[in-house]
């Protein structure tokens, strides 16, 4: 990642739909070589930015400087240089891959004499290669996002925006985009914007997120420091005995606080959100008095979706009068009781 | 204006329609139809049935005719003058149905068809401007409609000479009236088809509502069509190119509408 070269510029960019503020007052920098990760839920106006970083939209207000150029003024010869996935594929299903990415190539002006090389080349990475001669239509929703990546890099794009490009994806093709774009930062220099409202893909991938919500951006930074910063509560992973689990933790459900509870039952562990440190005495006495037995308590490192509840939630109940010592003390009784508590 | 970028977006088009059977049928029936089995029928069949009371309706169009064009029939038997009627004059208009199907059936595939299968984003992030998109998706049906106009009419020449052989014993097809009309009426009625079509298809959601508000456009042939038969209108070279420029001048406005509706910006929010 290179600060000295920031490929996106955006100053209070923003864009209405009627009443809708589809993007508000947006202002960040994306670098040179990051995965840069611009989370939000549904509708919180990911596409429309990505729309108006490449100049298919117009702003209502606001600059924006991508790769050195206005998107309002030069967005033809900006988008020589940017590479779409766009939330559907938008694949033609009449042709087949081969003529397809070919197509493509030549719209986006890549050298005749480069073109069949490199389309066998995509293809042959893509793993599309023995059936690039099938129309698209007989496709498999993997074999189609990988077709859509393809083609999304057959100019060799210096900026490349992925929106959700693994929504919808089984977790083998996830694993494959996932390298993918990791593949393309980290050795070949590229910058992906990567939309996403996954919360784990953009934890593992993205070097920076921006966290959006209704057009406005809630906070920006690297996912452990925003983790650190922003939420102050506390998850616990909690290991407790198959027998009475589920009866033990139905119990921690009642409790006023609760900010969520989590059971997976692979590991016989609970994941328990809590608003502060200072509640997992009784949150543990809950579990024991309802007939749980304890093997382990852990703290977690805060992570992206901690920082999401952070934001997108009220905090909880407060616990700011209870007497400091006295929590302390509360809390070293209850771990001693648990067997090998780690804290 | 990048041409190449215009040209393999045409082509992505064309390619697109091709492989479409439902669209491509009626798009080989009808010329095929208009331009080779009807006048082939025509000119066979004619000379065998004695002049009935079809009759009348061609004495008042000969009676209508300017002396000018009275001339060409100097010398000629009745049933020449039947034939030549027929198959010069009656089905000139009917010719223009042609071009203006051709490129009004690609165009509502390659504008409304487009929105109905959701792919025109991925197009609209290319680098190409507003107009090279629009460009080369217009000529993806103003092209084809030319090859197919001009195909029907060199197998028009080719049916209505060897048809009518026996009767007229000479080449008689085509006549200037004609040349004008597959050289300058015909690519202003492609442009028209296309030109309405992209209008009605900035408004339709389907390719099939497009297709059938857009199939009015044949309407104006219509006119011509009966006008002719009755008498009110006569074909000649001059007419004919007023018809072709009245055409144009109608192309430009559709078309100057089109473009203004075709603005990525505002198809985008749409989408
Ligand atoms: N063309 C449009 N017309 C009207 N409203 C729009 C249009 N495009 C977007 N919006 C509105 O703007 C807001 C942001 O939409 P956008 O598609 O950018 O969200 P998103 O973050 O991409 O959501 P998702 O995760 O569902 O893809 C939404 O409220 C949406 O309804
Ligand atoms: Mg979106």
């Amino acid at each position: 990642m290179n600060k000295e070269q920031p490929v996106i510029t955006t100053q209070d960019l923003t864009r209405r739909f009627g009443d809708t503020i589809a993007v508000k007052e947006l202002t960040l920098e994306v670098y040179q070589g990051e995965i840069f990760g611009f989370l939000g839920h549904n509708g919180a106006g990911k596409t429309t930015t990505v729309r108006l970083l490449n100049g298919v939209l117009n702003n209502n207000g606001g600059q924006a400087k991508v790769l050195g150029m206005d998107p309002q003024k030069d967005g033809a010869a900006l988008r020589l240089h940017t590479g779409v996935l766009t939330e559907t594929p938008a694949l033609d299903d009449q042709l087949t891959a081969r003529e397809q990415l070919s197509l493509y190539a030549q719209i986006y002006n890549v050298p005749e004499a480069e073109i069949s090389q490199r389309v066998e080349r995509m293809l042959e990475d893509f793993e599309l290669g023995e059936r690039g001669d099938e129309p698209v239509g007989g496709y498999s929703k993997g074999m189609r996002q990988r077709l859509a990546l393809a083609r999304t890099l057959i100019h060799k794009p210096k900026l490349i925006f992925l929106d959700e490009p693994t929504s919808g994806l089984d977790p083998v093709a996830t694993r494959q985009v996932h390298e993918l774009i990791q593949d393309l930062s980290h050795n070949n220099g590229h910058t992906v914007f990567l939309c996403t409202h996954n919360l784990e893909e953009a934890q593992k991938l993205c070097d920076r997120v921006a966290v959006l919500e209704h057009g406005q951006l809630m906070a920006l930074g690297a996912p452990r420091e925003l983790a650190q910063n922003l939420w102050k509560g506390v998850r616990l992973e909690i290991e407790l005995a198959k027998l009475g689990a589920t009866e033990a933790v139905a119990a921690l459900g009642s409790l006023p606080y609760m900010r969520d509870v989590e059971w997976h039952d692979t590991n016989n562990t609970a994941t328990v959100w809590l608003p502060d440190r200072e509640f997992i005495p009784e949150v543990v006495n809950t579990l024991v008095t309802a007939g749980g037995r304890l093997y382990q308590l852990k703290l977690q490192e805060p992570t992206l979706e901690d920082v999401y509840f952070a934001i997108h939630e009220d905090q909880g109940a407060t616990v700011k009068n209870m007497d400091n010592a006295l929590k302390k003390a509360a809390l070293k009784k209850v771990l001693s009781t648990v067997d090998g508590g780690v804290l | 204006m990048n041409l190449r970028a215009i040209r393999a977006i045409a082509l992505r088009d064309l390619k697109i329609v091709t492989r479409n059977k439902g669209v491509m049928l009626p798009l080989i029936l009808l010329p095929l139809i208009l331009m080779v089995i009807m006048p082939g029928a025509m000119g066979y069949f004619l000379p065998m049935a004695p002049p009935g009371e079809d009759f009348e309706d061609l004495a008042l169009f000969l009676e209508m005719m300017p002396d000018e064009m009275a001339e060409q029939f100097a010398g000629y038997t009745e049933t020449q003058v039947i034939l030549v009627t027929m198959l010069v004059y009656f089905f000139a208009p009917m010719f223009l149905i042609v071009p203006l199907m051709v490129a009004s059936t690609i165009a509502a595939n390659s504008f409304a068809g487009e929105k109905e299968r959701k792919t025109l984003e991925a197009l609209i992030y290319t680098p190409t401007s507003d107009t090279e998109l629009f460009m080369g998706k217009m000529l993806s049906a103003w092209l084809p409609a030319m090859g197919v106009a001009l195909g029907g009419f060199v197998l028009y020449s080719v049916v209505v000479n060897l048809t009518a052989w026996p009767v007229m014993g000479e080449i008689f097809f085509p006549n200037v009236m004609w040349l004008i009309l597959v050289l300058w009426v015909a690519p202003a009625a492609a442009g028209l088809g296309l030109g309405s079509m992209i209008l009605v298809s900035s408004k339709a959601n389907s390719f099939q509502d497009a297709y059938q508000i857009g199939a009015m456009v044949v309407l104006p042939v219509l006119l011509l069509i009966f006008g002719q038969i009755g008498g009110v209108i006569f074909l000649s070279p001059g007419f004919v190119f007023g018809v072709g420029l009245v055409l144009w001048l109608i192309d430009a406005a559709v078309l100057w509408f089109a473009i203004q509706t075709f603005q990525r910006n505002e198809i985008i929010a749409r989408l």
